[in-house]
Formats: structure tokens, sequence, C-alpha cells
């Protein structure tokens, strides 16, 4: 018998007080895979992603990640740092440690959380700092650099942690317009290593592009999804095509 | 108004500054006890444990509630006739512990603050990478939050450089003391009180030059 592989979710549910967030969301992703989630402002797409590594607690459903499985409703403080090793995040706002630099944001969870020795983790993280393009910003500290230079270091300090999932809330978001392009690029080249990626964001070119699968939320809910080709240019659910009417 | 006797306040320099050690072992000692029980407490009240929240809330409570000097009193002169094993304490000891005790409640309060201050960002990238609430707290979050609380803690330090003073109340011969001691034989309190006052501001003022260079460290990581 093989372990599991893959991603599987089921009858996620969240709520903020009153607001009934997400509602029994279920969702498999093959390994390699990525899929790409869309949805109006206020749907619940960020509240998804940070679920499923409990920056937001879920209140009820399970998380598979590979051959660990948390049931939402029972997750141990041990289940949840078990989650969040399996995955990373890249952070709409960055969020890179501001006392480190940008060496030290890629190594601090290779060397705290995973235990190499610091010359591994150096070694590490100058290969990534080389392949995001700022070898030469190894010593910089987070308030010296470009918002596209900080989000470069959010998405080399994710890839080092060669987690199952990868999940990227917004990652373009809050750029200014003319550093958008190298972070598509180079979120482009983690997606050609067959990266398993699940990203919320509304760059449709770039969305159509590097896309498995397109997952259309609203309401909490998924409404519809598919390949980028049937999903944008033949959406079935009036709710996709009024959202699309507006995006694209 | 007769003049100053410079001859008498410069003979009394040596022989006070070799008090000075003291002074600052009592201020040093008192201010590493103080600095670890705030951080503590200030942890402690950021993720309000059960129970003992309360106490660290009743603690904080009483020592910025009551003056220092009380306290001092109530180390010294009070505990020892209802706790035996404080019965040997000596004026030095108890000079430290409340001043570690005072200080530690109000250096709680600034270290809690600038933990809150620190951007919420940092602890989610924290959790995001799996880090535990321990190496968050050692690795991302007391080191931003130093660099807002150094200031604030390095005035605690001074205050606590001159509450050293109040020992001489429960009958140390420290810098205080021994200046008490000289001006009750010469007669010349105003030389004598002069020469200790200035004693004290050059304390004071040799660490502000210290602070500067604590600051430029601890903002490198903001400088662009
Ligand atoms: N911490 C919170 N407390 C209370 N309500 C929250 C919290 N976080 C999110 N919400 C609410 O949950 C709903 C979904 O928010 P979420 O951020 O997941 O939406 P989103 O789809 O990511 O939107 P956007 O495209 O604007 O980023 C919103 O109504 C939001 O106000
Ligand atoms: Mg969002």
């Amino acid at each position: 018998m093989t372990s599991p592989s893959g991603i599987a979710i089921s009858d996620l549910n969240k709520a903020f007080g009153d607001t009934h967030v997400l509602k029994d969301i279920s969702l498999e992703i093959a390994p390699g895979e990525r899929v790409v989630v869309i949805g109006p402002s206020g749907t619940g797409k960020s509240t998804l992603l940070r679920s499923l590594n409990f920056l937001d607690r879920p209140d009820s459903g399970t998380i598979r990640v590979g051959d660990l499985s948390v049931d939402a409703a029972k997750a141990s403080r041990g289940d949840i740092l078990a989650l969040r090793r399996r995955t990373s995040f890249v952070f709409q706002n960055y969020a890179l440690f501001a006392n480190k630099t940008a060496r030290e944001n890629i190594t601090q969870a290779l060397i705290t959380v995973q235990g190499k020795s610091t010359a591994d983790a150096n070694a590490r993280a100058d290969a990534i700092l080389r392949e995001t393009g700022l070898a030469d910003k190894a010593n910089s500290y987070p308030a010296a650099l470009s918002g596209g230079q900080q989000q470069r270091v959010g998405i080399g300090r994710a890839m080092a942690l060669d987690a199952d999932l990868m999940l990227f809330d917004e990652p373009t978001s809050a750029l200014d317009p003319e550093w958008v392009g190298e972070v598509l690029d180079l979120m482009r080249r983690v997606a050609e290593k067959r990266q398993t990626m699940l990203i919320v964001t509304h760059e449709m070119q770039f969305a159509r592009e590097i896309a498995d699968r397109i997952i259309f939320m609203d309401g909490g809910h998924i409404v519809e999804q598919g390949p980028p080709s049937q999903l944008l240019e033949a959406p079935q659910d009036p709710r996709t095509k009024a959202f699309l009417r507006r995006v694209v | 108004m007769s003049a100053l006797d410079f001859g008498y306040m410069w003979s009394l320099v040596p022989i006070l500054l070799s008090y000075v050690p003291l002074t600052l072992f009592m201020a040093l000692v008192g201010m590493a006890f103080a600095l670890v029980l705030a951080s503590a407490m200030a942890v402690e009240r950021v993720f309000r444990v059960p129970v003992l929240d309360h106490f660290v809330r009743l603690f904080i409570s009483f020592f910025r509630g009551t003056p220092l000097l009380v306290q001092l009193f109530l180390f010294y002169y009070g505990l020892p006739q209802v706790l035996s094993f404080m019965s040997g304490i000596n004026g030095v000891s108890a000079t430290i512990m409340g001043l570690t005790l005072h200080f530690s409640a109000y250096m709680a309060e600034s270290i809690r603050a600038a933990i809150m201050g620190v951007d919420r960002s940092q602890w989610e990238a924290a959790q995001a990478v799996g880090m535990t609430q321990g190496q968050m707290m050692r690795q991302i979050i007391l080191p931003q939050a130093a660099r807002v609380a150094a200031p604030t803690l390095v005035n605690y330090f001074i205050d606590m450089i001159k509450g050293t003073s109040l020992a001489f109340t429960l009958g140390v011969t420290e810098l205080m003391g021994a200046t008490q001691k000289e001006a009750a034989g010469s007669f010349l309190y105003f030389e004598a009180f002069l020469v200790v006052a200035a004693i004290y501001w050059i304390m004071v003022e040799a660490l502000a030059f210290g602070q500067r260079h604590l600051e430029v460290y601890l903002n490198k990581a903001h400088a662009r």
C-alpha cells in the first residue's frame, strides 16, 4: 500500500463570530498541481488559505497533506505545527522578519524548525538568493529592499522549506505595478518545478498561463472549477460569468 | 553666604568614588533580575496564562501602586518578623530585592506594550514557517520589542541607579550613606551633597552616552 499523497480538504467550515465565511469547502489537489483561486472580495479566499495552516483556526472539517490528516475541531498544538511544517505561505504584505537580513529570513526556519546546520542553511539560502536574483541583497534588511525584492525574498523563504503545499495569498496585490512582473516571473519558475501551489490572485493572464485548474469562490462556497480554458472561456454559473465580465 | 570650600569638596571625591562600585553593583544586579522577571511577566501578560495572569496582575498592581521606600521597609524591617528565613537579610540584599520587584513591575508593562506593538505580520510569518511559540518569541518578537522598549528600559535603569540611594535608609553605607556621614562630621552639608549629586549625574550621563550607541545598534535593521 502506498501512503496517500497530495492534498485533501473536506467539509471545511470557518466562522468569525456570526459571519460564516467558509461553508463546507471540499477540495483535492494532486501532487504538482497548480491551483488558482479567484472570486469577489470578502468571499473567503484568504480565509481558506489561512485555515489550511491554522493562521485562522477552522471550526470543523479535515485537512490532509500527504499522510498527515488533521481534524480541525480536535487539532492539537502538535497537529498544527506539523501542518505548518508541511506548508509554506507567501503573504500579500511580504511579512519578512524585520529584524533579519534577506539571507536570515530564508535560513531562520531551516535552522530553528528543520534543524539544519548553519552552513547547510546558508548554502541553501545563497542558492535561492541567486535563483531569485537577489544574491547581492543577501545581507540587506527588509527595510532596505523594494517591494518587489521583499516579495521575492518572501517567496524564497517559502521555497526553501520544500513544503508539500505552497500557499500564495495575493502575492502581487500590494506591489507597485513596476514590481509585479518580476514577482510573477519568479512564481512561474516555481510553477515550472511542478511544486504543488494554491494561489489566490487577481492576475487573470498569469492564472491562465500557469494554472492547471482555476477555482471560482463566492459567498464561502466553491461555485465552479475547471481548467483555465473551460472556466475562463466557458463558465457555467451565472455568478462566475458576472465576476469574469467585471475582471477580464 | 560663605564661599564653597573647594578643597574639602575635592578631598571628598576619592572617598565617595570608592562607594560607586557598590551603587553600580546594586543597580546592575537589580536590573538584571528585573529584566528577566519583567520579560517573563510581559510574555505571560501577552498570552494571559490562566490563573497565573491574576497573580501577575496583582503583583504589577502592588509594586506600581506603593512607594519604593515602603517596599524596602517592608522587606527589610517587616518580612523578617513573619518569615524566619528572611531574618538574616542584609540591607544590600533587601535593596536589590526591592529594586528588582519594584522596577520589574514597571518594566513588565513597557515590555508588554512593546511586544503588542510588533506587527501582526511578524507573528503570522513566524507561525507560518512552523516555529513554536518559544522560538517565535525568542527569535522574532522579543528582539523587535527590545528595540522599541530599550529607551524606556534605560530610563528605568537610570531611576534604579538613583533608587539605590534609598539603601541608606536601611542602614547601608553606600554612596548616599557615606556622604551623610562625611557631612555630619564636617558640617559642610552643601559641599558634600553637591559632590554626591555630581557623581550621580556623571554616572547617569555616561549611561545616556551608552544608550545612544545601544539605539544605533538596535536600529541597524531599520536603516535604509
Ligand atoms: N479576523 C477576522 N475577524 C472577523 N472577520 C473576518 C476576519 N478575517 C476575515 N473576516 C471576514 O471574513 C470574510 C472573508 O474574508 P477574506 O479575507 O477571506 O476574503 P477574501 O476573499 O480574501 O477577500 P479579498 O479579495 O478582499 O482579499 C469577510 O467578510 C471578512 O470581513
Ligand atoms: Mg484576501
